[in-house]
């Protein structure tokens, strides 16, 4: 990817090019500073090798209400660690570099403090595409709702099983780039199966937008991606990465269990609409 | 900003769920529907006599209200000679405020049509409650409690599972209310099908700020009358401890249009504002969002929470109701803060010239009285809210006072 255009492509460009591969995209979330801050970066580089055409950059946070344990004690060692919100830049950073798309992910507080004119500022200028907000509804996001469309930032807000018919007008109607649909009503975790509510949801997007919708919570392998490409548009992974990278043993074993489970996951979403 | 210019009288909402700037509802779309379940509810029970009546028969016949108040004279002459009137809420049934609001809530979720109800507890004295109303009521009950609290107040970890209710100790961040407050979160959003979260202050998304200070109101508008029967006139001042401020509110509310009474806030100075080890909020923190409001907040430059610290389980929360960051920034309320040295010279104060043993959280109040006594001097009246009795107390006054015989326990 040497071509270097005058717009780096966004989330549109993945979306356009998956359409026209016949399949879902792969979008991975890992949190800046687990294990430490380089070797999160390092892990968003595999995550691009390995096959994920958007990665969601997080920012960890002392109070993740809607992330499981999993997601929960990467952010306690990423903050024990000393990740800042200024080492997001540079993943972003990093992650523009080896080719995909990244975008942040990220708590409401740690925008505020900052500014959010003032953050979405640097997150434009360090190549991100958009930000994903999942405490944060429209109805609260007027600042963001401002800065987002001066920076040419992608707005993906977060719908759920429980969203009525108001709420998915509400929140479609706000949102640019794609729709992360929570496949269940819960926190994020890997999960053995995904719930079969995440289908209805999808088509319940659809019935009042034209945008692409993800599915995130709970998926873990080949065969779930694989599921639910087969409906989604996109596939998003995130505990399920954060378990492989903490896990056992040397980091650079680590890493390599981390690309391998990546490329499962790139071949997963390939495989839905055969 | 302009909140400054409008002074003295109650500014009323500009849109739902704001006071002010503060307040709102920062929370995942998935709960969404379940604040508007609840607002709707609310609402709706606000103005039918059949739910009026049945909170009013329970607060009568169950929760013991009205409750007294008690002048306090020899307590007052530590108070520069001012009168001192104690509203009791210590003597509520359960032992402090909280049942006010856990009582209606608990209606509200049987009206919803929920089964079960969570909550979040520091000094145990909410989830004391809100096991007891689910025992009353027939629902099932879960109670989130930090690890550390789980431990100082033991005592009402027992009583919570004596009444039925599985508490939960949760040993994530800091182990105390906040990390509750986060447990109960993602239970919620788990079970909101089934569940309703009945927070136990006046903090979280909108409508709760709104809704627990009303059902707590009940405790200024007794207050009101009784102090004026007593005394003739309005107090000087009233004060309140404030850890997410649910009592300070109740008692406040009706005093609001009150021009002439001073409502005066009593935050957990801990160790000392300087030491970084207190809940002084308002001495040291600035505007943020944490479960689902916009108010003060302790946090550092990237927006990550600090951690608070405070002799006492209920007062020791990073952030505080938005209602009161709205009063403070209006001029209307002030607050101040009283260290954990100070509150426990007032604890035993009470307790030797009254024979009174308050909550470690109510004795942040009682030492703002002997503050602000001295302040006014023998004419002056404070009207104290005493929040809650000191019982699951004992362990760490016993300890504080050097009173534990080692081999008796
Ligand atoms: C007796 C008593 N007072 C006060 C509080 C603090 O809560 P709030 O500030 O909501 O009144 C608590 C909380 O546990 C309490 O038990």
């Amino acid at each position: 990817m040497s071509a270097v255009t005058t717009t780096a492509p966004g989330l549109a460009d993945v979306f356009a090019r998956c359409r026209a591969e016949g399949r879902a995209a792969l979008v991975g979330y890992l949190p800046v500073g687990f294990p430490t801050v380089e070797a999160s970066v390092a892990a968003m580089r595999v995550l691009v090798e390995g096959g994920c055409d958007v990665v969601e950059v997080g920012i960890p946070y002392s109070d993740p209400v809607i992330d499981g344990p999993v997601n929960q004690d990467a952010m306690v060692t990423a903050l024990a660690g000393g990740a800042r919100v200024d080492d997001v830049f540079a993943a972003v950073r990093a992650v523009r570099d080896a080719g995909a798309v990244p975008v942040a992910m990220t708590y409401w507080n740690p925008v505020l403090r900052r500014g959010v004119e003032r953050f979405a500022a640097d997150l434009a200028a360090a190549g991100g595409s958009g930000l994903i907000t999942p405490d944060l509804v429209p109805d609260e996001a007027e600042d963001w709702l401002a800065a987002s469309a001066r920076h040419g930032l992608d707005r993906i807000f977060l719908v759920a099983p429980s969203s009525t018919p108001d709420r998915l007008e509400v929140v479609t109607t706000a949102s640019s780039g794609f729709v992360y649909a929570a496949s269940t009503m819960g926190v994020t975790g890997a999960r053995t199966s995904v719930d079969s509510q995440a289908r209805g949801l999808v088509e319940k997007v659809r019935a009042v937008c034209d945008l692409p919708v993800g599915i995130g919570l709970g998926v873990s392998t080949r065969e779930q991606a694989a599921e639910i490409a087969a409906y989604a548009d996109a596939v998003i992974v995130g505990s399920a990465l954060v378990r492989t990278l903490g896990g056992e043993g040397e980091l650079a074993d680590r890493l390599e269990a981390l690309r391998s489970l990546t490329e499962q996951l790139a071949a997963g979403v390939r495989e839905g609409r055969a | 900003m302009d909140e400054a210019a409008e002074g003295m009288t109650p500014v009323p909402l500009e849109r739902p769920g704001r006071f002010g700037r503060f307040g709102g509802r920062y929370v995942p779309e998935a709960l969404v529907p379940a604040l508007e379940q609840l607002d709707e509810a609310r609402q709706k029970a606000a103005v039918d006599p059949e739910f009026g009546d049945e909170l009013a028969r329970l607060h009568a016949t169950y929760t013991g209200r009205p409750s007294i108040v008690t002048e306090v004279p020899r307590f007052a002459a530590h108070c520069g000679g001012a009168r001192v009137v104690l509203k009791r809420e210590d003597l509520n049934h359960t032992g402090s405020h909280k049942i006010n609001n856990v009582l209606a809530q608990a209606l509200i979720t049987k009206r919803m049509g929920k089964t079960r109800i969570i909550a979040e507890t520091g000094a145990g004295q909410h989830g004391v409650a809100t096991a007891t109303a689910a025992a009353l009521m027939g629902l099932d009950c879960t109670v989130y409690m930090g690890k550390v609290d789980t431990e100082r107040q033991a005592l009402n970890v027992a009583r919570m599972r004596i009444l039925g209710a599985e508490v939960v100790a949760v040993e994530h961040g800091s182990a105390t209310l906040k990390d509750a407050i986060n447990e109960a979160l993602r239970d919620w959003v788990t079970n909101v099908g089934t569940t309703h979260y009945c927070i136990g202050t006046v903090t979280g998304p909108h409508p709760f700020p709104e809704m627990v200070r009303d059902f707590h109101a009940v405790i200024g508008e007794e207050a009101r009358e009784q102090v004026l029967e007593l005394t003739g006139r309005l107090p000087d001042a009233v004060l309140a401890c404030v850890g997410g401020g649910s009592n300070a509110m109740g008692i406040f509310h009706r005093f609001v249009p009150d021009e002439g009474v001073r409502l005066v806030g009593v935050e957990a100075g801990g160790e000392g504002v300087e030491s970084g080890r207190h809940a002084a909020r308002f001495a040291s923190a600035s505007p943020g969002v944490l479960h689902g409001a916009m108010s003060y907040l302790m946090q550092d430059a990237d927006g990550q929470t600090l951690e608070s610290h405070s002799i006492s389980a209920g007062l020791d929360y990073p952030s505080v109701g938005p209602e009161h960051a709205h009063l403070r920034d209006s001029g209307r309320a002030e607050y101040r803060y009283a260290t954990d040295d100070q509150v426990m010279e007032a604890f035993s104060l009470l307790c030797r010239t009254e024979g009174i043993i308050p909550a470690l959280e109510s004795a942040h109040a009682l030492a703002g009285a002997m503050e602000i006594g001295r302040e006014l001097g023998p004419d002056g009246l404070v009207l104290v809210n005493l929040s809650g009795r000191g019982d699951k107390d004992m362990h760490t006054a016993a300890a504080w006072f050097g009173l534990v015989d080692e081999g008796t326990q």
